[in-house]
């Protein structure tokens, strides 16, 4: 009657299933994404963590936030919108409670990072380069810059740049940079080949869109926050296409992807777009264990496609009609 | 602060009743084993509109009553008003429908170990679970008061069975049509001060939480309300469902309704800054 997945199925099959995000290597493409999992406690009573490709963390700042007023959330047709704000302990908190738990699960780690300044950025980054048990560090740059008028970093060749040159200044090449990417921009490619020359490694494609809803009741905007985050199923196109756009740009970045992935077949889209890797997000909200049922079904595709590795359908959309596995 | 409730699994549940009961429904569903772990004040967590739905997230509703029937095993009950879309297709399913469920969620009535005076307030269709939570104190020896209230007389919930289970029950609606006229809050102080109430117990629309805990403001009374606030995860993982809320060293946080919550206590709660910024 319950769910159940056995430790480590992946590694039964003659499929091979791991990935790679710059020199940190997963055995499966499927990870949390950012803020939508916490720091992965709330999800371990469901599923074992080290049974995903990776945890990854809400977007931590240096101080305790406490976020947006309510009401942070609205459901709209086969989405969300969400104004949370980045409420969250603090690094110090983050690093004394949620790593050495997240290392005791035995998951692997990728710790996001958020900043009000870049140099936010960096001093977070320094916070975490000496840390063990973190696999790779996400650059979450689609948050407001305060030094140039609450832009957002992502939306600006150059604030996005500053953050990457900084982070990557500070942590040399300890660990993979993942820049998160906002969608809310005339030319996507432009940005992320801005931050790959700044020193990313990777790329996280894509954070939510920019949304807002009107309650018929009160006649005024429903969020605390005014406008929110649109994520679900109802952005994944819009995912596809930046993630499509992107790989064909910038063939040799390695890609998280998300952006609605229900299913496994929605994952196996993302990856045939060009994503090396899937994060998880709203689709844990309706079902705890979304992601072992996304992993499951992904590699049962992946099989029947006839592909011997994950990583031989990265792009796959991109090659001619007639090209073989 | 932070539990997470250990016991919460997700299951596919058979639904094996649903009968309109007034204006809401109640529903039966079989969750075997997992009755021993759910408490007066807990909820469930529903996947709404099947496969193909437009509805991504999960609806939360508290469990009103738990028994175990050599038929069905062991089953919950909810009393579900279908007033959205997701609530209306639940209270459309036949019986031996699936459902996929998590449960039980969130934190419970705390249950005092003596026998105390207990008033037990619900608003609407709130007061589902305090019949069960009645049953519980009542074991306990306590003594318990209850008092509905409604803007109307459809919508007060207190079914015959329940009724059994108190010592008295007092019924206000706003339009008179049924009990007396006026809102809970009216006689509120004089029945606590006559039947030298310890505990209250309460669960309804926050508005009437946040009356309740103003009244409550100056007495020692102990004021356990389960809260009510839109959630998209019931787990914990979202951050939407927060509330502010002071702990014992004077500092307030965001807490989430799902894992600190439902039940919380009432003069921790921060009624004023509810939908506003929080400064830490």
């Amino acid at each position: 009657m319950g769910f159940s997945w056995k430790t480590g199925d992946y590694l039964m099959s003659q499929l091979d299933f791991s990935t790679t995000i710059g020199t940190a290597w997963f055995p499966s493409p499927i990870f949390t994404a950012s803020g939508c999992a916490s720091s992965g406690k709330e999800l371990a009573q469901f599923m074992e963590l080290r049974d995903m490709g990776a945890v990854v963390t809400k977007s931590i700042m240096t101080k305790a936030r406490a976020g947006r007023a309510t009401p942070r959330m609205a459901e709209t047709p086969s989405g969300m919108l969400n104004s949370i704000g980045l409420q969250g302990p603090g690094i110090d908190a983050f690093l004394a409670n949620d790593i050495p738990w997240l290392v005791e699960q035995k998951a692997r780690i990728i710790v996001s990072i958020a900043g009000e300044t870049a140099e936010e950025f960096s001093s977070l980054a320094r916070r975490i380069r000496g840390v063990a048990g973190i696999s790779a560090i996400e650059v979450n740059i689609s948050c407001p810059n305060v030094e140039n008028r609450g832009l957002v970093f992502a939306c600006q060749l150059e604030s996005a740049q500053q953050v990457i040159e900084g982070v990557r200044r500070t942590i040399g090449g300890d660990l993979p940079i993942i820049a998160k990417l906002t969608p809310d921009v005339t030319d996507i490619v432009a940005i992320a080949k801005g931050v790959v020359d700044a020193g990313a490694d990777a790329l996280a494609l894509i954070n939510t869109v920019l949304g807002m809803v009107i309650n018929p009741n009160t006649m005024r905007p429903h969020l605390g926050g005014r406008t929110g985050g649109l994520s679900g199923p109802a952005i994944r196109p819009i995912a596809v296409r930046a993630i499509y756009q992107v790989h064909e740009a910038l063939p040799k970045i390695p890609i998280l992807g998300m952006g609605g992935v229900t299913s496994g077949a929605d994952a196996f889209e993302l990856i045939l777009a060009g994503a090396s890797g899937i994060s998880v997000g709203t689709a844990s909200f309706g079902n705890p264990t979304a992601i072992m049922k996304i992993q499951n079904e992904l590699r049962d595709i992946l099989i029947a496609k006839g592909f011997k590795s994950m990583r031989e359908a990265i792009g796959f959309a991109h090659r001619p009609e007639n090209s073989v596995r | 602060m932070s539990t997470i409730n250990k016991s919460a699994a997700q299951l596919i549940a058979t639904v094996v009743g649903n009968k309109r009961v007034g204006q809401y429904h109640q529903i039966l569903i079989s969750v075997g084993d997992l009755v021993a772990s759910c408490r007066p004040g807990n909820f469930v967590a529903i996947n709404v509109g099947g496969a193909s739905s437009r509805m991504i997230l999960r609806r939360a509703f508290a469990i009103s009553r738990t028994s175990t029937s050599p038929q069905f095993g062991g089953t919950i009950e909810l009393i579900v008003a279908p007033f959205g879309a997701g609530s209306s297709w639940l209270c459309e399913l036949p019986e031996n429908s699936k459902v996929d469920i998590t449960l039980p969620l969130g934190t419970a009535f705390g249950i005092p170990t003596t026998a105390v005076n207990a008033l037990l307030i619900g608003g609407g269709y709130g007061s589902a679970p305090l019949f069960g939570l009645a049953e519980v104190l009542k074991e306990r020896g306590c003594r318990v008061d209850m008092l509905l209230g409604a803007s109307t007389g459809g919508k007060i919930y207190a079914p015959m069975e329940g009724k059994r289970s108190v010592n008295s029950l007092r019924i206000l609606t706003e339009d008179g049509s049924m009990g007396e006229t006026g809102r809970i809050t009216v006689p509120l102080a004089q029945i606590i001060a006559d039947s030298q109430i310890d505990v209250i117990y309460s669960c309804g629309p926050m508005a009437m939480l946040k009356a309740i805990s103003q009244i409550l403001d100056s007495g020692d009374v102990v004021h356990q309300c389960a809260v009510e606030e839109a959630m998209a995860c019931g787990i914990g993982i979202c951050m939407t469902c927060v509330l502010p809320v002071k702990d014992e060293s004077g500092k307030i946080a965001n807490l989430r309704s799902c894992i600190d919550g439902p039940v919380m206590d009432g003069s921790m709660i921060q009624w004023d800054l509810v939908g506003k910024p929080v400064t830490i």
